[in-house]
C-alpha cells in the first residue's frame, strides 16, 4: 500500500468535511491546527473511517485525538501501515 | 405589505418573516405567483428510480442547487431536507430583516416539524452498513436522519441558541410547530424560528409512505390527488415547506421590525379515537377550539385552507367537520396543495404561508384539477381564484396516526 501523502489527506478531508475555511497565517497549511482549519472532532472522525477504509488501518481514539494537524495524521496513517507491512 | 401595527397588542404572536421552498417555487414570490396560476407541480419522481413502485408521482422541489446556498462543510453531513430547510431559514431571517447576531445569547429558538428524518440520507447509509459494514457507515448517520436534525442544524447556522423543539405529527406539523412557538413567545422568549420542511422521496420514505394504503396508484398528473371529487384515490406525496419569524409585537416593536404579514390568532390540536372505537373524528373539535383560541366565531373566518387528505373517507370527515361549523356552502374552502402533493410536516406550513399571502392580497389560490366535487360534501370549493375582502383563515391539517390541529391567522391589519 502507498503511503499516505498530505495533499491525498486534504483531498480526503474535503470530501469528507468540505473545504477548509480561509485561514490567515504564513504557516504551511499541514502545520494548521484542523480547528483551525474548520474541522470539527465529527470531521475528523468522518476522516478517519474513511482512512482506515482505504488504508487497511485501524486507527485508536487515542491516537486520533493526538493527532491535531494534517502533517500528525499523515505520520500516524504512514506509521500504522509501516507496522502492518 | 402593510407597516401598520395598529390593532395589534403587544403581547400578540406575529409573522414577521417567512422562508419558501416548494414544489411551486424557490421562494415566497415565486411560490405565490405559481399558486394563483393554479400551476401544477406534480410530476413523475425524478429524485430515485420509482419506475417499478405502484405510485410513481411526487411533488418535488425543482431546481434545488443545494451547493449555490450552502458551505461544502455542510453538504456532505446533511439530507436533501435539511438543506432545503436551511435555504428556508436563511430566507425567513432576511425576509423578516431579523440579525440573530443582534439578539440577546438565549433570544430566539427554533421549532421545526418533521415526518420522517432525513431518510434518504439514513438509507444510504443503512445500505452501506448491511451491504459493506459498520466501517462504511458515515460519522454524519449520528445526527442526519434524526428528527430534530432540521432544528439542530439551524440553531447552528444562525446561532439561534434559544429553546429548540422537534414536532413530529406528520402532516399536522406543520401548525404544531407554529403552536409551540407562540408558546415559547407566552413564556416570555422574544422570537421564535418556526414552521416545517419534510419529504423524503427516496426508496425507504416510499415504502414507509405505502404502506399507508392512501397513496394515489394513479399515473396521470391530472387526476392523482383530487381530495373532495367524486374520484379521489388517494395522495401524491411531496417535499418543501415553510419556516417563520414569529415573534411578539413587542418584541417586533422594539427591534423596529416593519413587515407582519398577520397574526397567529389562534391554535388548537386534538387526537382521534382509536379506528374502529365508534366514537368521531376530533377534526372539528381541534377547529372550534381554534376559533375559540382566537375569540373569533365561525362566521368571522372568511377562508378555510383544507387539509384535504384526498381519499373519499377522510374528506368525507372533513367536509362534515365543515359543515358542523360553517354550514352547508357556509365558507369558501381551498386546497392548493392540489398542485404540490402532500409535503408531509411542510404541507401544513406552506399551507400557512399561502393563507398569509392570500390575506395580503385579498386572493384565495384555488384547488386544481377536482372537477367533480362530491356535491353530499356542501362545499364551497374554490377551484378559480377568487378576490374577496379576507381578513381572517383558518388553516386545518391532519397527520397519519390520529393528529388533527387547527390555527387560525388574522390579516395585516
Amino acid at each position: 500500500m502507498d503511503q499516505l501523502t498530505t495533499d491525498r489527506l486534504m483531498e480526503i478531508m474535503r470530501i469528507c468535511a468540505g473545504e477548509v475555511d480561509p485561514v490567515v497565517t504564513t504557516a504551511d497549511p499541514e502545520d494548521i491546527d484542523f480547528a483551525d482549519l474548520g474541522y470539527d472532532s465529527l470531521a475528523l472522525l468522518e476522516t478517519a473511517g474513511r482512512l482506515e477504509r482505504e488504508f487497511g488501518v485501524a486507527i485508536g481514539e487515542g491516537e486520533l485525538a493526538d493527532a491535531r494537524t494534517p502533517a500528525d495524521l499523515t505520520a500516524l496513517i504512514n506509521r500504522l501501515l509501516a507496522k502492518t507491512a | 405589505m402593510s407597516t401598520d401595527t395598529e390593532g395589534l397588542a403587544l403581547d400578540d404572536t406575529v409573522v414577521t418573516g417567512m422562508g419558501v421552498v416548494a414544489p411551486t417555487g424557490l421562494g415566497r414570490d415565486e411560490h405565490w405567483t405559481n399558486t394563483l396560476r393554479g400551476a401544477s407541480a406534480i410530476g413523475p419522481v425524478t429524485r430515485f428510480e420509482a419506475g417499478r413502485y405502484p405510485s410513481r408521482l411526487a411533488g418535488e422541489v425543482p431546481g434545488f442547487d443545494p451547493a449555490a446556498h450552502l458551505t461544502s462543510r455542510l453538504l456532505p453531513q446533511t439530507d436533501h431536507m435539511t438543506r432545503m430547510a436551511l435555504v428556508a431559514s436563511d430566507w425567513a431571517l432576511t425576509d423578516a430583516e431579523a440579525d440573530p447576531a443582534q439578539l440577546p445569547e438565549y433570544g430566539m429558538g427554533v421549532v421545526t416539524a418533521v415526518s420522517a428524518g432525513g431518510f434518504e440520507f439514513g438509507h444510504r447509509e443503512l445500505q452501506n452498513l448491511w451491504g459493506k459494514g459498520p466501517e462504511h457507515v458515515s460519522a454524519y448517520q449520528s445526527f442526519a436522519w434524526f428528527y430534530a436534525v432540521n432544528t439542530g442544524q439551524i440553531s447552528i447556522r444562525h446561532g439561534l441558541r434559544g429553546p429548540g423543539a422537534a414536532l413530529v405529527t406528520e402532516q399536522a406539523g406543520g401548525l404544531d410547530a407554529l403552536g409551540q412557538a407562540r408558546r415559547q413567545l407566552r413564556r416570555g422568549q422574544p422570537m421564535v424560528l418556526a414552521g416545517a420542511v419534510d419529504g423524503s422521496p427516496c426508496p425507504w420514505g416510499w415504502a414507509a409512505q405505502l404502506s399507508t394504503g392512501r397513496m394515489s396508484e394513479e399515473p396521470d398528473p391530472v387526476r392523482a390527488y383530487l381530495p373532495f371529487d367524486a374520484e379521489a384515490g388517494g395522495y401524491v406525496p411531496g417535499e418543501g415547506g415553510a419556516l417563520f419569524v414569529l415573534e411578539t409585537e413587542e418584541a417586533a416593536r422594539a427591534r423596529g421590525a416593519r413587515r407582519r404579514y398577520g397574526r397567529m390568532a389562534g391554535y388548537a390540536a386534538t387526537f382521534d379515537p382509536p379506528q374502529g372505537s365508534g366514537r368521531p373524528a376530533n377534526l372539528e373539535r381541534a377547529a372550534r377550539a381554534a376559533l375559540d383560541d382566537a375569540r373569533l366565531g365561525p362566521e368571522e373566518i372568511d377562508v378555510v385552507f383544507a387539509d384535504a387528505a384526498g381519499t373519499s373517507e377522510e374528506d368525507a370527515i372533513e367536509a362534515e367537520a365543515l359543515r358542523g361549523l360553517f354550514g352547508p356552502h357556509g365558507v369558501p374552502v381551498t386546497a392548493p396543495k392540489t398542485m404540490t402533493g402532500r409535503l408531509s410536516a411542510g404541507g401544513s406550513a406552506l399551507d400557512v404561508a399561502t393563507a398569509l399571502l392570500a390575506l395580503r392580497e385579498g386572493i384565495v389560490p384555488p384547488t386544481i384539477n377536482v372537477s367533480r366535487p362530491r356535491p353530499e360534501h356542501t362545499l364551497d370549493l374554490v377551484t378559480a381564484p377568487r378576490r374577496i375582502p379576507l381578513a381572517t383563515a383558518l388553516v386545518l391539517a391532519r397527520g397519519q396516526g390520529g393528529f388533527n390541529s387547527a390555527l387560525v391567522l388574522t390579516g395585516p391589519c
